[in-house]
């Protein structure tokens, strides 16, 4: 749940990149923090297993600038996307302001994709949230791979509400700021618009 | 989905004031008070060296495993937490569910002190986001949400 200051002058919000294991969640992170400037970042937080893989969540904060003399900071976190850590997955979904979701392009993670989507679902409305309701994008990432769905395919099967989506490849960049500036957006039109 | 949570000025001095006299009373290192979703709200002492945002996160990312724990156990939520280290001992508490308050110490005090000093802390700073609630319920306070106009918004997104 945001978070407004009127003592420090700060909007806080939290966004949450969600989807199955090894799409790119915390790539995109580390992309993010590697290209911000080091007074819009704190320190990037991975608490991950000894093969690197995501244990309970990464987190990034960031700062987007002033609004009516107000620093709006995102909080990032991750989420871990192996199927066994669904409890985990629930409690980082707790507060939160904005998702994106990052779907793996690569034909063989379609059923992954999918799972991690109906997942997200179930697990924010366990929350009290509703997916059509919350300030939500799409990215497709690892479009650089070779045996990748066509985009049109995974539109259909990912995005059927048809919510802002973003071809990318996390690992050089492309299309990770674009994700980004839309979920915070929509996060900060949602914020406006409730009040 | 409710309203975001928010903090004013008034209520954050009383907030700051019972953070320093906790800090003092209980003899400890430092004293944080953090949102429920991780954001840092005040702190008094020796937070200097500490990155307060990290251990902000990880705390309430600590205190939300632990309810799902005790969710697991169908035990009503832990409402406190201690980490005992070499040097710096952790203790986190649960303020009326909608913050989480913690006290860094070391061996000029003991976690008697502390749980005993936080009691009473912990009910005022209750009672200031009581007073905060009331407030927000009643638009008594002020709301930069109404001021803010799509076009601020695409001005944050401009290269």
């Amino acid at each position: 749940m945001s978070f407004i200051n009127y003592s420090s002058r700060e909007i806080n919000c939290k966004l949450v990149y969600y989807g199955p294991g090894l799409c790119g969640k915390t790539t995109n992170l580390q992309f993010i923090y590697a290209k911000t400037s080091p007074e819009a970042k704190g320190k990037m937080i991975s608490l991950a297993t000894e093969t690197e893989r995501t244990l309970f969540f990464d987190f990034l904060p960031l700062s987007l600038g002033e609004i009516r003399g107000f620093k709006t900071r995102f909080h990032l976190y991750t989420v871990p996307g192996q199927v066994f850590y669904d409890a985990s997955r629930k409690l980082i979904l707790k507060g939160v302001d904005g998702v994106v979701f990052v779907a793996d392009s690569q034909i063989e993670r379609m059923e992954a994709n999918i799972e991690s989507l109906e997942n997200l679902r179930w697990n924010l409305q366990d929350q009290g949230y509703n997916l059509d309701k919350l300030p939500y994008v799409v990215q497709y990432n690892k479009r650089d791979l070779p045996n990748i769905a066509p985009l049109e395919e995974l539109r259909e099967l990912l995005n059927p509400t048809k919510v802002p989506d973003f071809e990318a490849c996390a690992t050089t960049g492309i299309g990770v700021f674009e994700t980004l500036k839309a979920v915070a957006k929509a996060v900060l039109t949602e914020l406006k618009k409730g009040s | 989905m409710s309203g975001p949570d928010v903090m004013f000025p008034e209520e954050q001095q009383q907030i700051a004031l019972v953070c320093q006299r906790l800090h003092r009373d209980a003899n400890a290192k430092a004293v944080l008070l953090i949102g429920r979703d991780g954001q840092p709200i005040a702190e008094a002492g020796e937070v200097g060296e500490i990155d307060v945002t990290s251990l902000s996160s990880l705390t309430a990312g600590n205190v939300a495993a632990t309810g799902g724990i005790s969710k697991i156990l169908r035990e009503k939520d832990f409402t406190s937490q201690f980490h005992e280290g070499e040097r710096t001992h952790v203790h986190i508490t649960l303020v009326g569910g909608r913050a989480i308050l913690v006290v860094l110490f070391d061996e000029r005090s003991s976690l008697g002190l502390v749980r005993l000093r936080v009691k009473k802390a912990s009910d005022e700073m209750a009672k200031a986001f009581d007073q905060v609630a009331k407030k927000a319920a009643s638009n008594q306070g002020p709301s930069i949400l109404s001021e803010i106009t799509d076009a601020d918004i695409d001005n944050l997104f401009n290269d």
